[in-house]
């Protein structure tokens, strides 16, 4: 794939997708204890949202920070907008602003999944070798 | 390897007039929580407020700073 290939792509899955997560690893096995936080605050409201790993090729993560101007993973787009990194998502994940934005009720109880950052440093200190 | 207090200072430089608190999350120099009360930030998005603080570290974020944890306020914020 060329560098202009991977920039459709991602152009065209923030397009397409209503709610678009760019995160390291996949909701089931996040890579990252950012990504873990920003994907478990989507699984906890239920809502429906794809999500692309940046890991497999470290220039998905290079255009995808052109694209979009912000220099970390995770990112969530929402109807094609970037709304934040992990500290953003977690914010208005516990202030209900996130459950507004997608439509959905905010929880009764609000969980946020607390990641040990000690067990994020492996994946975040390989890819950055890899750049 | 940046210290928090290295971070703080520049924080600080480059956003006159706040105030920042800096964190090393791991004690390894890689991991950082920031948070930063400014009046810079008045009637600008979270995005916007955040990428302030991107900005002061540019290409060092995503590379010797690892991860850099935000939290914006303004001085009326009574959080």
């Amino acid at each position: 794939m060329t560098n202009d290939e991977i920039r459709t792509f991602i152009d065209n899955a923030i397009k397409e997708n209503k709610v678009m997560l760019f995160m390291k690893g996949t909701p089931e096995q996040p890579a990252c204890g950012f990504s873990m936080r920003a994907s478990g605050a989507l699984n906890e409201l239920g809502v429906q949202y794809a999500a692309l790993d940046i890991l497999p090729d470290p220039r998905i993560r290079q255009e995808l920070s052109e694209l979009s101007g912000w220099p970390t993973i995770p990112q969530l787009f929402v109807n094609g907008e970037l709304v934040g990194g992990s500290d953003i998502v977690l914010e208005m994940y516990e202030s209900g602003e996130l459950a507004a934005l997608l439509g959905v009720a905010q929880p009764d109880d609000v969980q946020v999944p607390k990641p040990d950052v000690q067990q994020s440093q492996a994946p975040i200190g390989l890819e950055n070798r890899l750049n | 390897m940046p210290s928090a207090n290295e971070l703080k200072q520049r924080i600080e430089e480059a956003l006159p007039g706040s105030v920042a608190a800096v964190e090393d999350l791991t004690g390894g120099g890689d991991h950082f929580r920031a948070e930063v009360v400014s009046d810079r930030f008045e009637g600008l998005t979270r995005i916007q407020q955040h990428k302030l603080i991107y900005d002061v570290f540019g290409d060092e974020v995503g590379g010797a700073i690892h991860a850099l944890s935000i939290k914006t306020q303004t001085p009326g914020d009574g959080r």
